[in-house]
């Protein structure tokens, strides 16, 4: 009697084990930083890239009830095809898009601009990529909301679609 | 009576040579040290040190300068834990949700020798 | 095209027989002959033959780059060079696989021709056993990964080699490591056979052990192939990162090392019958574990096969499928006589054995927790983590030491029961004896001190003992060379990690940084194209304080087809220590990122593997 309660509860032990495996089949096994919603921003400082001049990121913030941060690179490929988007955007809204530079030579950066529209009210530049770091994103491009609280309301990794788009317009509204 | 003891001594100090290894730090502080126990987020089957993706190189710089601020290596792994999550790390935490990660080996550790014991010691 | 069509054909034919073959097996063993039928072997033969052909027409198909066969579209190139079109071949997932339906039907082959002293019966069922491994690749293959599916329209170009495996050990450490670790199918099949007929003692114990040493011989070198090879191209300096695809094999290695300890006891003694087929299936049970882990998508690492979930299903299943069927047939034929109610003396050789196996399984265990737990916590509680190198050292270094203790001790015991009388006392300061001299050569570096020298008093008194019992003469000298080898190389890797020394900064050509003690001049770069990437070749001088000095010369490799970048290490190995030397595009300027180590001992971890595999080679090939 006691053997076969042994090798019921390793054939019991050994179904558990298949439906773990099973269900691990269906998940991906390339990680994303879980979407942190209602994080706040974390406060930065930095050049801006015509004027050269400081700002702090607190500053731009506070005075916009929503501003919309939006990490990009000249020689990011998909930051291109985002590029139209965030200029119509800037056309249908009055929304505050700020852009940071990432990882870029200025003037690659200016070419950029100049070839396909600025859509920002300021550009900051983070030339070491560790700013992008600080507040939690690991490639380009990504995009925060925020409101002047500096809460993150969304944050979009990857380049922005007209869906996102709908949606960061109801936000504002 | 006294070989028990012997026995559950010798998994005693076993034991408490883990938690010596897990307590101590190595004194240097160094961003290669660091980055070589994180995960690169674009190559995630490399180390931070590894990677040569932006991600990673941005990260040492990062590193470098939370070292130069001062900040103690558990500091810099809460931050960045906190920025992306427990998965950055290599090494896995002492929590709950970890305890059988910890506990299953040594647990069966002790059961074997227990039956050891049995097959040696009990007529 | 052709090729295509007979290397499938082939497959399907060697299917049908594998499908007679189970059929006929179980029939004559129904019949009461005594010898085994002449038709089983030359069905057997059939079935190897037919995957042999099947496999050259696949190579065949790499060779002449015929794309429209999409294996070979997915993983070749025309310009790639004729040697990695060839081992190209096994460095995909459908090619692989065909490797592993090569294994698994030349093993049955030969265990047929190498067991004749054994039952008939015994050796019929062990057929049949293996049959029902070899029908499920076969299905397996054709099902889900067939090596020979067509392309219409067909390509002019193929998608090329990942430029990582264009390396001379592609053409070595698959097979090897596959004839290891597929190789334990057949010790799985035999041991079933064997739980059946129910004649597990001391004759069917000498007759597996040759299975055995052969499987963990390739096991160890495959392995160790694996570990040079990541050691000098992925240019990191490392040799074992706990990535889940080497943990999958070092598993199967872990068990396959204990059963060969149970199986002496077996042979010695008649005892731990149960026990030796436990690990005998789990041996086997440990690879398709890892096949699955490794092939189905599941799990994150540099270098998975395919991404297939579909794949991963099968291969789970199958998996439990031969896991219950174990359970069942343990279930049914385990035999009271198996258990041996007859105690163990404390000190003893059997004791010994059974504390190695009690390491042992622990370290699996630690293997296999770490390497595993991130799924169960994911599907359970929807949480990713990451289980790396500071986890595995954690638990695993500190028993080493016992371990190695053990070690020394264990094979000067005798069977039975030892009378011990004085030789405690010398043991003990001989063992403080070599602390000491282990502190004193750690106490330079920083680390843990007590820790390490413990650890590397251990080794060092291990290698003590197995010298002085190989020059006495006295012991079992296969074995006291794989033991000496074994604290060589736990004494290498200590000495390893503790004295190396890394520098890395970014340098322009011409600069010169001092590092210590040594200059690092960075002289010149020369560009030159090869057959299917664009090279560039920095060149390096160093000079040590005695002004000797060394020209490395580390490389980055543009290959066109796939486009990736690829950075060669430069590495000069001496008895002592290993200079290495990376490179790494820097994006804009004329800078580069130099990654200098100096690694002492390097080559002695790898001898003391090499002497570790010795020692079971001289065991294979002793005469009885």
């Amino acid at each position: 009697m006691k053997k076969n309660i042994f090798y019921l509860i390793l054939l019991l032990f050994f179904t558990f084990i298949f439906t773990v495996f099973y269900k691990g089949l269906d998940k991906p096994n390339f990680y994303t930083p879980k979407e942190v919603n209602n994080k706040n921003f974390e406060e930065f400082t930095s050049f801006e890239l015509f004027s050269n001049k400081q700002f702090d990121s607190q500053d731009i913030i506070e005075n916009n009830k929503f501003t919309l941060v939006n990490i990009w690179s000249s020689w990011c490929v998909p930051c291109r095809q985002e590029h139209s988007v965030l200029m119509n955007l800037s056309k249908k809204t009055d929304l505050n898009i700020v852009g940071l530079n990432y990882k870029d030579k200025k003037n690659n950066a200016i070419k950029f601009l100049k070839e396909l529209g600025n859509p920002f009210s300021k550009i900051l530049i983070d030339p070491d990529g560790i700013i992008s770091i600080s507040l939690g994103a690991y490639g380009v491009p990504e995009t925060f909301l925020l409101n002047n609280k500096s809460k993150i309301i969304k944050k979009y990794i990857g380049p922005l679609t007209e869906n996102n788009i709908s949606e960061i317009i109801k936000i504002i509204k | 009576m006294i070989r028990l003891i012997k026995f559950i001594s010798l998994i005693l100090f076993l034991i408490l040579s883990l938690q010596k290894l897990s307590n101590a730090n190595n004194n240097s502080l160094s961003v290669d040290k660091i980055s070589k126990n994180l995960r690169c987020l674009i190559c995630q089957g490399q180390s931070v040190y590894d990677s040569q993706s932006d991600f990673a190189i941005s990260m040492k710089i990062l590193i470098d300068n939370k070292i130069k601020e001062g900040k103690s290596e558990k500091q810099i792994y809460d931050y960045l834990k906190n920025q992306y999550g427990e998965w950055i790390v290599y090494d896995p935490e002492f929590n709950k949700k970890n305890l059988i990660l910890w506990a299953f080996p040594l647990i069966l550790f002790i059961f074997g020798g227990l039956l050891i014991y049995r097959k040696v010691f009990i007529n | 095209m052709i090729s295509s069509h007979i290397g499938y054909y082939s497959l399907i034919l060697g299917f049908v027989i594998s499908v007679s073959l189970l059929f006929y097996s179980i029939f004559c063993l129904k019949k009461k002959n005594q010898n085994i039928n002449q038709n089983i072997f030359s069905l057997l033969f059939m079935q190897f033959f037919t995957v042999v052909i099947s496999f050259i027409s696949l190579v065949y198909s790499f060779v002449i780059s015929d794309f429209s066969n999409a294996t070979v579209y997915n993983n070749s190139h025309s310009t790639k060079p004729i040697f990695y079109k060839i081992t190209g071949t096994w460095g995909n997932h459908e090619g692989s696989l065909l490797l592993w339906l090569l294994v698994l039907t030349l093993f049955i082959l030969l265990f047929i021709i190498f067991s004749k002293k054994q039952p008939t019966k015994y050796r019929i069922l062990s057929i049949f056993f293996q049959q029902i491994i070899i029908l499920g690749f076969f299905l397996f293959l054709l099902l889900t990964s067939n090596p020979f599916n067509f392309l219409f329209p067909i390509p002019n170009e193929g998608l090329g080699l990942n430029p990582i495996l264009q390396d001379p050990a592609l053409a070595i450490h698959p097979p090897i490591l596959y004839l290891g670790y597929v190789g334990s199918s057949i010790i799985f099949s035999a041991s079933l056979a064997s739980l059946v007929q129910n004649n597990v003692n001391r004759e069917w114990a000498q007759h597996i052990k040759k299975w055995i040493l052969a499987a963990w011989f390739f096991l160890t070198i495959g392995i160790l192939l694996g570990s040079i090879w990541a050691y000098y191209e992925l240019g990191w300096g490392g040799f074992w990162f706990w990535d889940p695809v080497e943990n999958v094999s070092l598993m199967p290695w872990l068990c396959l090392t204990a059963l060969l300890h149970t199986t002496l006891v077996l042979e010695k003694r008649n005892l731990l019958k149960s026990w030796t087929l436990i690990l005998s299936i789990s041996t086997f049970t440990f690879s398709m574990i890892g096949t699955f882990l490794v092939r189905s998508g599941i799990l994150n690492s540099v270098h998975t096969f395919a991404n297939d979930p579909e794949r991963g299903i099968f291969i789970l299943l199958f998996l439990f499928s031969l896991i219950i069927l174990s359970i069942i047939l343990f279930f049914i034929y385990d035999s009271k006589e198996n258990d041996s109610q007859k105690n163990f003396f404390l000190i003893s050789k059997e004791t010994s054995v059974l504390i190695n196996n009690w390491f042992m399984i622990y370290f699996l265990s630690v293997v296999l927790i770490g390497t595993t737990y991130p799924i169960f916590l994911e599907v359970i509680a929807n949480e990713k983590i990451s289980i790396g190198p500071p986890f595995f050292n954690k638990l695993l270094i500190p028993f080493l030491a016992p371990f190695l203790i053990f070690m020394a001790v264990g094979p000067e015991l005798n069977w039975i029961k030892n009378n011990f009388k004085k030789i405690e006392y010398s043991r003990i300061v001989l063992f403080f004896i070599f602390l000491y001299i282990s502190f004193y050569i750690i106490n330079k570096t920083s680390s843990e001190i007590l820790f390490t020298s413990i650890l590397g008093g251990a080794s060092l008194y291990l290698l003590f003992t197995t010298t002085y019992e190989f020059l006495k003469k006295k012991q079992n000298i296969r074995q006291t060379i794989s033991h000496f080898g074994f604290g060589l190389f736990i004494l290498s890797i200590l000495f390893n990690s503790l004295f190396s020394k890394e520098f890395s900064a970014n340098m322009k050509i011409g600069e010169e940084l001092i590092f210590e003690k040594e200059k690092i001049k960075f002289l010149k770069v020369t560009t030159f194209d090869e057959q299917n990437f664009k090279s560039v070749v920095a060149n390096f001088k160093i000079t040590d304080e005695k002004k000797n000095i060394v020209s490395l010369y580390p490389e980055i490799r543009i290959y066109n087809q796939p486009n990736i970048l690829t950075s060669e290490a430069d590495i000069i190995s001496t008895i002592f220590f290993d200079k290495f030397i990376t490179i790494n595009l820097l994006k804009g300027d004329e800078t580069f990122n130099v990654r200098y180590q100096i690694k002492p001992f390097m080559i002695w971890i790898w001898l003391s593997v090499c002497l570790i595999s010795y020692g079971g080679l001289l065991s294979l090939f002793k005469r009885n």
